[in-house]
């Protein structure tokens, strides 16, 4: 398995995406002194911030973190709806980061990287009946018959578990599971290499949430896809991915096997991650000892022009110090075993010693 | 613990009239919450968690009506209270957080005047005063730099910060009873932890009793006392927290518990709900409305809906063949 994922699918190099912010001056605004010079600075957003990864194929990255971390952005970066300011992004070794997004539409790459979004019912075009909308991409992407058309989208939606009676209805009259099913099959409907799943069941009820979850991995095993799997509901990611990253304002700070950032967390903002859900063996009332709870404090720190020394979660960080405002923390291996491919950007990581503490006591509650 | 509970919700029905036919949504509804507890109700959409919510407020909208039942405030029949008494105890003895913050905020005001809004029309303070106030309980909900963010607009806020405005505006006046309508859907892990924490903490130092409506089991379980299964409009269960984890005893609840991915489940482990919830609409529906869905169904499943008490004070569920 290992052997299989060494060659990527997807590998993005040191991306870095800025936006401009701050007020463009008007018509009749004065011209700022300086207007002449080609380098005045303007501020910068940096939404992405040097963010390298590789998703092997046939592999599940999960990919969390907070609102208005980036990771929304470095998903547009990756479907290649935005324009990349630097970086690399190769697809099965081919660079695709320098194709503008604008005409990306018509690539032959645009069918090889499709995309599931957030909200099953505001994704879908309400005047598209579902079969419609599954049929949309096939036509303009990888065009067919009539006839086999209409096979290939009941093949569709078969495999997606939507009855073929609903495929005439609109988005409206389908419940929340089948609006999630349309979104699902028309994004596999072009036979896409990587299916990039944006919270594909935030909206869902947890009874529904489990069916369409088994779903995706049952399409995974039969199509031989690649995911990145986008949510903030740790305990989804950690069901579906073999490996995880943790995206804070812009940089990825610790990345890893799943289980083995779930039960190790190097960084501080993982394990308040982990420690933030809400946990079926704190049932109140059951007699079991509160587990002391870490909770970070404080809004994250501004992502216009930040500092390039500073550590993005100093001042929310409990074990802050002076070392983390003199130099950013790069990613680095962690863990009992270096070669696993744990790696956080920290200077100051839950210690080896912690670890095998929280080891011990693991096997022992395991005993 | 007091012997007269805070709120007492007994054998409320709730219907709407829409163009489709008339839809029961809440039927029988009996439960209470006790003085300083914290009482969850759960289930999927659609059940009638929000329905519930709005009916006691007093909030619900024209097409809905209230065929039978009461619902007791501190011994005001809030069903049969005129407006002008509703007006003077929603927001001063019972207060509500809403789902969505940002709509629930007045977009084009200060969150300051907001929560000053509330203290003048209940709280007693003068014009001068609230303002002050206002501020005090920015700081009581930790927003930093409470001066400067009084005069915020909404939309200058994170989505976590304008949560805490709608906490604060809610506990402005220290109610009894607080309604919390999913107060942390739409927000990360770590600002719902600190919004959950919050809660649970000002309505220990109040002696507040909340009610928090949820999908969300895990945060049920580990911030609430006792527990209230809704599905498709009927409590199909009722137990203290630790009881209802330990022995669910209606086959939703022990579905719902499966359906939800833990620490330590893997995919596979989870169990799906087969089916949907009933058509409500419909002339006739089965007296249980999970028995279409239902693996434990009897023959008896067809008459009325038992009511079976459980050992435990405050426990019940509804079936005819309990695990």
């Amino acid at each position: 398995m290992s052997e299989f994922f060494k060659k990527p699918l997807l590998d993005a190099q040191s991306l870095h995406k800025q936006f401009t912010v701050g007020k463009k001056p008007g018509l009749f605004a004065k011209a700022p002194k300086d207007w002449f010079r080609a380098d005045r600075p303007v501020a910068k957003l940096h939404a992405v911030d040097d963010v390298t990864f590789t998703i092997g194929k046939g592999e599940v990255l999960g990919l969390v973190g907070e609102s208005g971390c980036g990771k929304s952005t470095l998903v547009r970066l990756l479907t290649r709806l935005l324009d990349l300011t630097d970086g690399s992004i190769r697809l099965d070794g081919e660079e695709i980061g320098h194709l503008p997004a604008k005409g990306f539409g018509k690539s032959p790459y645009r069918p090889r990287i499709q995309m599931v979004f957030q909200d099953a019912g505001d994704s879908l075009n309400p005047r598209f009946t579902a079969f419609a909308a599954i049929a949309d991409p096939i036509q303009r992407l990888k065009p067919l018959p009539r006839a086999d058309l209409k096979l290939r989208v009941e093949a569709l939606a078969t495999m997606c578990g939507l009855p073929l009676e609903l495929l005439g209805r609109f988005p409206h009259q389908l419940s929340g599971g089948q609006k999630a099913r349309v979104g699902i099959a028309r994004a596999i409907a072009v036979e896409p290499d990587l299916l990039i799943l944006d919270e594909p069941t935030a909206a869902l009820d947890v009874s529904v949430q489990v069916v369409i979850l088994q779903l995706l991995e049952d399409l995974k095993k039969r199509l031989g896809m690649s995911y990145l799997f986008v949510s903030h509901d740790l305990n989804v990611v950690r069901l579906l991915c073999d490996r995880v990253m943790v995206m804070y304002l812009g940089r990825i700070v610790e990345t890893g096997p799943a289980e083995e950032v779930f039960r190790n967390p190097a960084h501080p903002y993982t394990k308040a991650l982990l420690s933030a859900i809400p946990h079926f063996d704190q049932v109140k009332g059951s007699g079991a000892p509160p587990v002391p709870r870490l909770r970070i404090s404080g809004e994250p720190r501004s992502p216009i022009d930040p500092s390039p020394k500073v550590c993005r979660f100093y001042g929310r960080c409990p074990k802050g110090q002076d070392a983390c405002t003199e130099s950013m923390p790069l990613l680095h291996g962690v863990g009992l075993e270096h070669s696993a491919g744990h790696s956080v950007a920290c200077h100051f990581p839950v210690s080896d010693t912690d670890r095998k503490t929280a080891a011990v006591s693991l096997i022992e509650d395991v005993a | 613990m007091s012997a007269v509970p805070v709120l007492a919700v007994d054998n409320l029905s709730v219907e709407f009239r829409t163009r489709g036919g008339i839809v029961k949504a809440l039927e029988q509804v009996t439960f209470s919450v006790n003085k300083g507890e914290m009482v969850a109700i759960v289930g999927e959409s659609g059940s009638g968690k929000s329905v519930t919510a709005f009916t006691v407020m007093g909030i619900l909208d024209a097409a809905g009506r209230v065929s039978q039942g009461t619902a007791s405030f501190g011994g005001l029949d809030v069903l049969q209270a005129s407006e002008a008494v509703m007006r003077d105890i929603r927001g001063r003895e019972m207060s509500m957080i809403f789902q969505n913050p940002r709509v629930a905020l007045n977009p084009i005001r200060r969150v300051g005047d907001q929560i000053a809004d509330v203290l003048l029309q209940h709280g007693n303070v003068t014009r001068r005063e609230a303002p002050k106030r206002a501020i005090e309980m920015l700081t009581r909900v930790r927003i930093p730099d409470p001066e400067r963010r009084a005069k915020a607009y909404p939309f200058e806020l994170s989505g976590g910060m304008c949560q805490r405005i709608m906490i604060a505006i809610a506990l402005s006046c220290a109610p009894k009873l607080l309604i919390a309508d999913e107060p942390t859907t739409g927000l990360d892990v770590t600002t719902q932890a600190a919004i959950m924490d919050l809660i649970a903490e000002l309505g220990a130092e109040q002696g507040m009793s909340t009610l928090l409506i949820t999908h969300d089991l895990g945060m049920a379980a580990e911030y609430c006392d006792q527990i209230v299964v809704m599905h498709a409009g009927h409590i199909v269960e009722m137990a203290p927290t630790a009881e209802l984890f330990a022995h669910p005893r209606h086959p939703y609840t022990a579905k719902l518990i499966a359906a939800t991915p833990k620490p330590t489940a893997r995919l596979m482990d989870l169990a799906a709900i087969p089916g949907n919830l009933p058509d409500l609409r419909a002339a006739e529906i089965p007296p249980c409305r999970y028995s279409a869905r239902c693996e434990r169904r009897q023959s008896r499943c067809d008459q009325a809906l038992p009511y079976v008490l459980g050992e435990q004070k405050g426990s019940m569920v509804a079936c005819w063949n309990p695990l």
